[in-house]
């Protein structure tokens, strides 16, 4: 089933939530709602599910006005971030619960439920009672009674939030495989860029209260459309500058830009360099700037360098791979030339709201 | 598991128990058999006629009926007033919460008269009462009154706090899995509840049971029809038969003895179906 969103406006005692929000889930799609916390993705989803009425706007499912029915009678799925279990109820009662409550015949619920607890894989389990399970075997639980209707939209708000991570890794596989196999539209919502991009077809970047950009995971990472999506996504370099043309500039250094940002006149911006992206080279190349290197910080697979150009402001984050690293040799104290292999540019907005900043992230 | 893990991180099992059960004997255990011991004096068949006698089984009749249903009433009149102080905002609630304590801290013979000028023949509401026919005062429906009054704090302090812990997130569960409100209350909210309101109920009977003051004034005191057993205890004291007095206190003992295990019992077992422990 389709969830179409338009223009919704929510606010809680006077302060926004939601500012305009619009948004298309095509059927089948498993769609994640990123941000960091106070972006509204939560109050979004629950707007979906109908825990929550919106103050302006529609929510349509398969074309279809919700907005005036009740949770009750939308029919969806929710998975809630601290599981929800009904404590007093064993798994399979929580399991049945849906159906119990629908007065379906009893040997029907016997095997819905069995069939669901199969698809978990708790059917050993389902005499016992929640607190008896661990976090990942009740998130199990909660995604088993959301299913139990075989509802057409499935909502999980921050689904593995409160597991550790071993446990999550495998949850978030386990949770595409499934959508893979039942093909019910989903949303869920994250703040975690890894959890987004591995389990998601599509990512919503959301920041206070808007959408700032729908794609999958590689065009959000490779052509963020804000300087927001390109701070959320991942280690970023960011300077304060200025652009013109196809040109930028950071204090006196003069970047040349591989996509031109849409800038005719000079105007203030936001320059962006991820650590990747990044060259360090002995020698000064065309382009390149002076820095110093703090630390040298082995990350596995990458190594990490911080370093120190006053050129551009100050501290600059740099990650090379490991045999790149062993060749440059670089030790604290060195000095070294940088040059960029890509500059994001973005020019500066007046009205900028940013919960990154806003909530301390 | 190592030793030192069994006996936890607070030492002392052996002290601290064997203080409680020094405490519990000189407090509780010793006065009680104090009064067996006392009707013992009396010799079985003796004892047994002033405690068998048809005043006295009607006045456990009145005692334990009246103290079950003030019981039974707290647990719904109480329940429904923790949940109106527990879910909701509103002016005046800080005064409502602290009026809830009050029965505790009155004088039992205060409410007994507040209760009778009330209710009574000719009291505001007793008065329009009477007139539609239905008498409080000197009835046992006016012990039940009394004891309600008096057993109603218990039922709301005990279910107050698990009202007041929130997680809006199983009610709306279970919304979203399609129940209706009362299916929402009664499957998810009342089970949870449950523990808590058995609880009170236990300590309202319990309350009610050996309540005197409250109900002397508003009862009548009717030998047969409202006469309540700790009354029955006092008229006995009064004419100095101490160990008659002592063998119908000894009934009212075992039995409530008896019906308060049997309330932990079930308390113990919803508990654990509700996942307490």
């Amino acid at each position: 089933m389709s969830i179409a969103i338009r223009d919704v406006h929510k606010a809680f005692d006077a302060t926004p939530v939601l500012r305009g929000v619009t948004l298309e889930v095509p059927d089948g799609e498993l769609v994640a709602l990123l941000g960091p916390s106070g972006c509204g993705k939560t109050t979004l989803l629950r707007i979906i599910a109908g825990l929550e009425a919106a103050d302006a706007g529609e929510v349509r499912h398969d074309g279809e006005d919700v907005s005036a029915r009740s949770a009750r009678e939308r029919n969806v799925g929710v998975v809630f971030q601290h599981y929800a279990l009904f404590r007093h109820m064993t798994v399979e009662e929580n399991v049945a619960f849906a159906l119990r409550v629908r007065k379906r015949p009893r040997a029907e619920t016997a095997a819905r439920v069995a069939q669901l607890l199969r698809l978990v894989q708790l059917d050993g389990l389902k005499g016992r009672y929640p607190q008896q399970l661990s976090g990942g075997q009740r998130q199990r639980v909660a995604l088993a009674r959301a299913l139990a209707t075989e509802p057409r939209i499935l909502l999980l708000d921050e689904p593995f939030g409160a597991l550790d991570a071993r446990v999550r890794q495998e949850l978030r596989r386990w949770l595409r495989r499934l959508h893979d196999e039942l093909h019910v539209t989903s949303v869920f919502v994250t703040h975690d860029q890894e959890e987004a991009f591995e389990v998601a077809d599509r990512v919503v970047l959301m920041n206070a209260g808007r959408v700032e950009q729908v794609g999958t995971p590689a065009q959000v990472f490779e052509e963020p459309a804000s300087a927001f999506v390109m701070r959320f996504l991942g280690a970023v370099n960011a300077f304060k500058g200025w652009v013109e043309g196809d040109r930028a500039f950071v204090n006196g250094l003069d970047l040349e830009l591989v996509a031109p940002a849409s800038a005719a006149h000079r105007a203030r911006a936001h320059v962006f360099v991820r650590p990747h992206e990044l060259d360090i080279h002995r020698a000064p190349v065309p382009g390149s700037f002076a820095a110093s290197v703090e630390r040298v910080l082995p990350l596995g697979a990458a190594v990490r360098i911080e370093l120190s150009a006053p050129g551009v402001g100050g501290a600059v984050e740099a990650e090379l791979d490991v045999r790149r690293s062993e060749a440059l040799a670089l030790a604290p104290g060195d000095t070294v030339h940088l040059a960029p292999r890509r500059v994001r540019v973005f020019p500066s907005r007046e009205d900028e709201l940013d919960s990154l900043t806003a909530s301390a992230l | 598991m190592s030793a030192g893990a069994r006996r936890g991180v607070l030492p002392g099992f052996g002290l601290s128990t064997g203080f409680t059960v020094l405490y519990l004997c000189l407090v509780v255990l010793v006065p009680l058999s104090a009064v067996a011991l006392r009707s013992s004096s009396l010799g079985w068949e003796a004892a047994w006629s002033v405690v068998a006698s048809p005043r006295a089984l009607a006045s456990y009749r009145l005692s334990f009926g009246a103290s079950l249903a003030a019981a039974a009433a707290n647990v719904v009149l109480g329940g429904l007033v923790a949940w109106v102080l527990a879910r909701y905002r509103f002016p005046g609630r800080a005064v409502v919460d602290a009026l809830v304590d009050l029965p505790f801290a009155l004088p039992t013979a205060v409410s007994g008269i507040a209760l009778t000028a009330v209710y009574g023949p000719t009291g505001w509401i007793g008065r329009h009462l009477e007139a539609a026919g239905v008498r409080v005062a000197f009835s046992p429906l006016g012990v039940t009154l009394a004891l309600t009054f008096i057993g109603l704090p218990f039922v709301i302090r005990t279910v107050q706090p698990v009202l007041e812990d929130p997680d809006p997130e199983v009610e709306e569960a279970a919304a979203v899995l399609g129940a209706s409100r009362w299916q929402t209350f009664r499957r998810v909210l009342l089970p949870a509840l449950l523990p808590a309101a058995i609880t009170g109920f236990a300590l309202a009977f319990a309350r009610a049971l050996g309540e005197y003051g409250s109900v002397v004034f508003i009862s009548g005191n009717m030998p047969m029809r409202t006469e309540i057993a700790p009354l029955l205890v006092m008229t006995r004291l009064e004419q100095f038969d101490y160990a008659g007095a002592a063998a119908i206190a000894t009934v009212l003992l075992g039995a409530s003895f008896v019906l308060l295990l049997a309330i932990n019992r079930l308390q113990a077992w919803t508990r654990a179906r509700a996942g307490a422990a």
